[in-house]
């Protein structure tokens, strides 16, 4: 056969040539024909055009040619739905065949032809063919249900095919319960309430009767639909369980993933007491270990698998630390899974098996393998307390082959295990030092540093070490800057005397030379501090460190037993919930792990597990190193209740507002009169622009204020402190965003804002959109009006030449200049850019008022969105009115033209709300109190000259605020309205 | 499920591409070429998820298989699928190459639509599929035929067609094992285990149904109970070193009723025909170790390695080991090699950096070495070399784990043949799996 001289026609005209061989009388020239045909569409050429004459070709009763015919069919029926009807008569006719195999052929290839139209002719041959005497051609049709419900669920539904599919669970054949199973799985995904598999202990058995007949494969799918089943009791639970354990001795990986699964899952029902309960665990060790010795792709599966199932019960693999060795020519992969899982099962055991294995691994050749075993070596020493100190020698060892990314690896990791063991191994900072200059990694970097700061007292030239990084401050990443900050005021602090230009120059770079508000926050924090209270700094800067705990990114208890009921598949291999790369319905039903139901309701885990170094136990959630959000939480009830308490007791006022207050009414008594409780909880931003004012002049302002004449308050002192001391010995966590947040919340109080910017949402959805996602929101800077966009790449092309253009609208609101993306976008790419407006264009008005009608185009389409704009971003910067005027235009607007409306919930008080509002050009022109009610007097300005008054009323101790609004356009004040509440709210 | 299944070239040419989901675009395709075969480093996993589409690969030679999907599909399913699909694209034409997947392209559609069914994989035993999928086209078969076909797709059987008749009932039985070891310089076993293959060959006539014991330590010591059995179990031993030993783990094809096994340990099935494996093992416990490889490295000054290497065998002085190579790797800056062995050829190989030493045969407890000066270029490479372990093949008559098959038994009560009237075949065969010694 030279059936790859097909792939070789290249010549043009060739459409031409195949249209008359297609028609040609001789079977075997046409059948060359469609293989040519085939050939072309493999290769992606479009072949298309020729669709009436391979359809012509389909009537044939030469098998081979007909499925070829088929393959094209189901190709290109989408693009061509009209012509695929032509086909549907003998699609019809073959239903009927005396051959099942021709039978089952038809029926298969009718699913696939996504055509809308073909599904009607589809019914009845399915109908027929699924109650067919032959069970080739039922297990066929059975999957065909499937097809036809992801093209028309309505129908399957109306024509009652799910019932029929039901009966088919209690077929005699196994193959035919096995595709059934599947497909009615994949049918109640799609329906995460409805009933449709009705499991119950009936069909429950009969699933474990085909279980035993059917193929490898229909193995898979029913033990995959066992497993989304809920035991009544521990008796039904261990009686499958115990029906499901052969199955590990199965060839198939898949097969003996998909038990483990299973058995994962219902053993969580058995009593532990129970005899049964030690067998199964047992049981499960071999055929896990078996596992490895499969092929590699496979053997990476089970490992990622196996990650889970160690966290989840550390006692099944506990003896079996030597089957994870890696081997040489284990693909890399394969290597770091391997060393991950050694790590979780490294124990006082096997410590030094492990150790002496690490230390050979960090002299191979692969650089991520080789850090990622020195970091393993750091977090035996962490994890085993009697292995550390040969952990850290280990460490010295390799410390000394002066191989850049190993000692690099090394120093981070020894800074930890200063963390956990404080005072211990402190001998060996002399070595670490001699290795200053290799680093040029800002992890390591930033770790050296810190070291030398904490134990600044023990260095004798600390300070001149320190100096050298200070020379390339600007240069340096924002981690190193942070670190470097926080280790010369700690030098500071313990050798006052010689260090205090060294300190100087830090703040000052920190404070006055840096673009970076985390730095800068933190830089003014030490150096209020500092000049306030000396002893209050040393007690704060150089508090008593939290030591850390031994197991690190474990997965969190509620994720990790949802992985769990996802044993095998996808998400474990990705340690994600479906629901992160899974789109549609399907997969966002999260499963759980089912509970016990015995009487005793006593812990899930043994007791005899609890033993095992930090095995996670199921009630108690093990300790972890909190991720970002937690950490953060952390540091407030950290200062709360540690030195918090010991200062003088914050304003009463506060305490109700509860830990932020503390931090917020501090600041608020020391900076200003004005008082503004801020949110609760941290917002956690990530893109949204901060509200942090990033005018070159603000930063002077706040040192004024904080270098100025304000009484120390320990109370601030603390709040503010205590987080950069814990922050820098808080591990990898890239904590800067978090700290910086908790800032930026200090920032905001007692100075105008900036304008108020609404966070961006997404206006147009990749899915409406062939992959293009836009979100965005509208910002006025420096009296421009601009339009900020994110422009995310979720498809799997290239995007170029972006263009934009609005339709009209109520403020004739119009892109200032073209969308300036120069770059195209590539996939997975995102890009934020900012595009001025103008507000001369075209005016119609809209409904509601601020919407805005924008079209988007690109390379592959022009797509259309709506969005609203807040009318705050109109507001422009002259729209103070004077106060005659002011009465007068106000005494002018008819009463009918006045709107009151209520926001309630704001807590701010006038002062505050007032500045507020200053920021978004909304002006106090005068204030007036009455019976303990603040009534403010306000003027805006809009950028079509419409004027607006407003009469703000606020009562101290009462949240509601009331609101007039005067205008002569009385149809902006709703909009008006809605922007000052965004803007007080925010 | 598999929403699409794709066949590259090593260049990233598309060879085969089929699309079982609609939500699996054309793009597809190109997105794997770009970000997996076009890569510019190396792809460190075989799952990757590009643009919410994951991609399963395998490579065999230098053709890429491609599993496509956007939803949480088995993912270990979708690689036994995957080597499964090669078995069976080798068990229809050999060896998997491009030129190869181009000759039977039509061919592969054909099997891809019938194991393969809306992404769900269907009955793949090649044995069932020559049967109907022919690229003869399915001209003269019967009504009987036809039934006869789908009823062993679909049949619990599905590895067996009925009506098969030798003259001659014959049966071939291979114990292969693969013994592995990681031996650390100063003689101590870091891990050993043997992996084993009981693999048949069956020439039975009908549909027999097959019983297979071996000195597995759980039956053994089951029946020692039982008293009169365990004499016959004994003498059928034929008095061995030891008597049974501990399986770790075994997987059975899945012929083999595996609930039986369970229950009461014991191999029955009903054979496929012709060639199979029918189970893998795996033991830990009182291995064999067949070769004990002493090295001794020493550095002398910079440009210098004195290298030594004993090997010891260790098994009965009446077998003897076949196919013996040491490999000694050198150092990247060797620029020579001098070698002097007592036994065999020894031969230092520059383009893979190590010293191949060839014994064709060696008794039992005998023991032989080499010693090499390796020359090496000076270089201020500051990184030591790594060192990688010596490794060595060899092929034994004996299995290293120590397994003995100790009976295999046939009925067929259907057919007038009895257990005596087949001929059987017994072998043990035991190679070296990674067998590695640092030095």
């Amino acid at each position: 056969m030279t059936d790859s001289k097909y792939f070789t026609t290249t010549k043009k005209g060739e459409i031409f040539e195949l249209k008359a061989e297609l028609n040609s009388d001789k079977k075997e020239k046409k059948k060359e024909a469609v293989k040519k045909v085939i050939a072309s569409m493999t290769v992606g050429k479009d072949v298309s055009a020729l669709f009436p004459d391979v359809v012509n070709c389909m009537q044939t009763d030469n098998l081979e040619l007909k499925k070829l015919v088929y393959l094209y069919l189901m190709n290109y029926a989408k693009s061509q739905p009209d012509m695929a009807i032509m086909a549907v008569n003998t699609f019809v006719k073959d239903c009927e065949d005396p051959n099942p195999l021709i039978r089952a052929l038809a029926v298969r290839t009718m699913g696939c032809i996504r055509v809308d139209k073909i599904t009607e002719y589809l019914c009845e041959p399915l109908r027929k063919c699924l109650k067919d005497e032959d069970p080739y051609v039922r297990k066929t049709a059975a999957v065909c249900v499937a097809k036809l419900h992801d093209i028309n669920a309505q129908l399957v539904e109306d024509q009652g095919f799910l019932d029929t599919l039901k009966d088919l669970i209690s077929d005699s054949n196994p193959m035919v319960v096995a595709n059934a199973v599947a497909a009615l799985s994949e049918i109640a995904e799609s329906h995460p309430n409805s009933n449709l598999l009705d499991l119950n202990p009936q069909s429950i058995n009969k699933l474990l009767t085909a279980l035993n007949e059917c193929t490898e494969w229909g193995q898979i799918f029913i033990l995959d639909c066992l497993a989304n089943y809920t035991p009544r009791d521990d008796r039904e639970s261990q009686s499958i369980c115990e029906r499901v354990t052969p199955r590990l001795s199965h060839a198939n990986s898949a097969v003996v993933l998909s038990a483990v699964k299973v058995l994962m899952k219902f053993m969580e029902m058995l009593p532990k007491d129970l005899d049964y309960y030690s067998t199964l665990l047992k049981k499960l060790a071999p055929p896990l270990v078996t596992l490895l010795s499969a092929e590699p792709e496979l053997q990476y599966v089970a490992l990622r698998n196996i990650n889970l199932i160690v966290q989840k019960r550390p006692e099944i693999l506990k003896h079996e630390m030597k089957v994870f060795f890696v081997k040489y020519n284990d693909p890399i992969y394969v290597k770091l899974e391997k060393l991950d899982i050694m790590i979780r099962l490294a124990s006082q055991a096997n410590i030094a098996q492990v150790l002496a294995e690490l230390k050979e691994y960090a002299t191979e050749v692969d650089v991520d393998f080789v850090r990622k075993a020195v970091r393993a070596i750091g977090r035996c020493a962490i994890k085993v307390e009697q292995s550390a100190e040969r952990c850290v020698s280990t460490l010295l060892d390799l410390i000394q082959t002066k191989v850049n990314y190993v000692v690099q690896e090394a120093i981070v990791v020894i800074k930890d295990i200063f963390r956990k063991y404080p005072n211990k191994y402190e001998s060996v900072i002399a070595t670490l030092c001699e290795n200053l200059d290799s680093l040029d990694e800002p992890e390591a970097r930033a770790a050296m540093i810190w070291i030398v700061g904490e134990y600044a007292e023990r260095i004798d030239n600390a300070d001149e070490l320190l100096e050298s990084f200070l020379e390339g401050f600007h240069d340096e990443s924002t981690q190193v800057q942070l670190q470097l900050l926080t280790a010369i005021v700690k030098l500071f602090l313990k050798k006052p005397t010689e260090t205090q230009e060294l300190v100087q120059q830090v703040l000052s770079l920190a404070t006055q030379d840096s673009d970076n508000p985390d730095l800068r926050d933190r830089g003014y924090i030490y150096w209020r501090l500092l000049s306030t209270d000396p002893v209050a700094a040393k007690e704060v800067v150089l508090a008593e460190k939290p030591l850390i705990s031994e197991e690190t990114d474990l997965i969190e208890p509620t994720l990790l037993e949802e992985l769990i009921c996802h044993i095998g598949t996808l998400a474990s291999v990705y340690h994600k919930p479906p629901s992160a790369f899974v789109e549609g319905s399907r997969g966002v039903q999260h499963k759980r792990l089912p509970a016990r139901t015995g009487s005793s309701g006593e812990s899930v885990e043994s007791p005899e597990v609890g033993s095992v170094a930090g095995g996670p136990g199921a009630e108690a959630p093990p300790a972890v190193i909190p991720s970002q959000g937690d950490l953060l939480g952390d540091l407030l009830n950290l200062d709360l209740a540690g030195p918090a308490t010991s200062g003088p007791p914050p304003p009463p006022a506060a305490m109700q507002l509860g830990t932020m207050d503390l931090l917020g009414g501090g600041l608020d008594s020391l900076m200003g009169d004005e008082s503004e409780p801020p949110h609760i909880p941290l917002r956690m931003e990530a893109q949204s622009p901060s509200p942090q004012p990033q005018s070159p002049q603000s930063p002077e302002y706040y040192h004024a204020q904080l270098g100025g004449d304000i009484g120390g308050s320990p109370a601030m002192g603390v709040g503010f402190g205590a987080p950069p001391a814990v922050m820098p010995a808080s591990l990898n966590a890239p904590v800067g965003g978090g700290l910086g947040d908790l800032f930026d919340l200090g920032g905001s109080v007692g100075m105008p804002t900036g304008a108020y910017i609404p966070p961006k949402t997404v206006w147009l959805p990749a899915m409406k959109a062939k992959g293009l996602e836009i979100s965005g929101t509208f910002a006025r800077r420096a009296g421009v009006i601009q339009m900020e966009l994110t422009i995310t790449n979720k498809a799997m092309s290239v995007m170029s030449d972006f263009a934009i253009q609005f339709n009209r609208n109520s403020f004739g609101l119009a892109p200032a200049g073209p969308l300036q993306i120069l770059t195209p976008l590539s996939p997975n790419q995102t890009i934020e850019a900012s595009l001025p407006l103008s507000t001369v264009g075209p005016v119609m008005k809209m409904e509601p008022l601020n919407n805005l009608q924008v079209a988007v185009k690109n390379n592959i389409d022009v797509f259309y969105f709506s969005c609203q704009y807040p009318i705050s971003m109109l507001f422009v910067e002259d729209g103070k009115m004077d106060r005659q005027v002011f009465l007068g235009t106000w005494k002018d607007i008819p009463n009918e033209h006045e709107s009151q409306f209520q926001i309630k919930d704001c807590h701010l008080n006038s002062d505050a709300a007032s500045n507020k509002l200053q920021g978004s050009n909304i002006f106090t022109i005068a204030k007036r109190t009455v019976e303990g009610q603040d009534m403010l007097y306000q003027s805006i300005k809009l950028t079509n000259n419409i004027w607006v008054l407003a009469e703000l009323r606020v009562q101290a101790g009462n949240p509601t605020y009331t609101v007039s609004l005067k205008c002569r356009a009385p149809e902006v004040s709703q909009c008006v309205f809605q922007s000052l509440e965004a803007v007080l709210k925010n | 499920m598999i929403g699409g299944l794709f066949i590259y070239n090593h260049k990233g040419e598309v060879l085969i591409s089929r699309v079982y989901r609609d939500d699996i675009g054309r793009n597809a395709v190109d997105a794997f070429r770009v970000n997996v075969i076009h890569a510019r480093q190396q792809v460190r996993s075989p799952v990757n998820n590009i643009a919410r589409t994951s991609f399963f690969h395998v490579k065999r030679s230098n053709i890429w298989l491609a599993a496509v999907t956007k939803q949480n599909v088995n993912a270990a399913m979708v690689f036994e699928f995957l080597y499964k699909m090669c078995d069976v694209m080798a068990a229809y034409f050999g060896k998997i190459s491009e030129e190869n997947i181009k000759n039977n392209f039509v061919l592969i559609y054909e099997l891809l639509d019938e194991i393969l069914d809306f992404g769900y994989p269907q009955n793949s035993e090649t044995g069932a599929l020559k049967t109907f999928i022919t690229q003869q086209g399915i001209k003269s078969q019967t009504k009987e035929e036809q039934s006869q076909i789908t009823s062993q797709v679909t049949g619990q059987i599905g590895w067996r067609r009925e009506g098969i008749k030798y003259r001659r009932n014959e049966l071939f039985l291979d114990v292969l094992e693969s013994v592995n070891l990681l031996m650390s310089p100063q003689g101590q076993v870091l891990s050993a285990h043997v992996s084993g293959r009981v693999v048949m060959k069956s020439y039975l006539s009908g549909m027999p149904e097959c019983k297979f014991g071996m000195n597995d330590k759980i039956v053994i010591d089951k029946q020692g109970k039982g008293g009169a059995t365990d004499e016959a179990a004994k003498s059928e031993l034929g008095g061995s070193g030891k008597q049974s030993i501990a399986i770790d783990d075994c997987t059975f094809h899945q012929c083999v009723r595996l609930s039986k096994f369970d229950s009461e340990r014991s191999i029955s099935f009903i054979p496929p025909d012709g060639d199979y494996e029918l189970m893998r093992y795996r033991t830990t416990k009182d291995i064999i170790l067949p070769f004990r490889v002493i090295p001794l490295v020493r550095e002398v000054g910079r440009t210098k390695l004195e290298v030594k290497v004993v090997i010891k065998s260790n098994f009965k002085p009446s077998l003897l080991a076949q196919k013996i190579e040491v490999r000694i790797p050198t150092p990247l800056n060797t620029s020579g090699v001098q070698v002097i062995c007592m036994k065999g050829k020894a031969k230092y190989k520059a383009s893979e950096n190590a010293i191949v030493w060839k014994i064709k045969r060696m008794a039992g407890m005998k023991e032989s070495q080499i010693s090499a000066e390796i020359e090496l270029l000076p270089t201020n490479d500051k990184k030591k070399w790594a060192r990688p372990p010596i490794s060595m093949n060899f092929e034994v008559p004996f299995a290293p784990s120590g397994l003995k098959v100790r009976y295999l038994k046939v009925f067929e009560p259907k057919l007038n043949y009895s257990d005596h009237d087949v001929i059987k075949w017994v072998r043990y065969i035991g190679r070296s799996g990674i067998y590695e010694t640092r030095c």
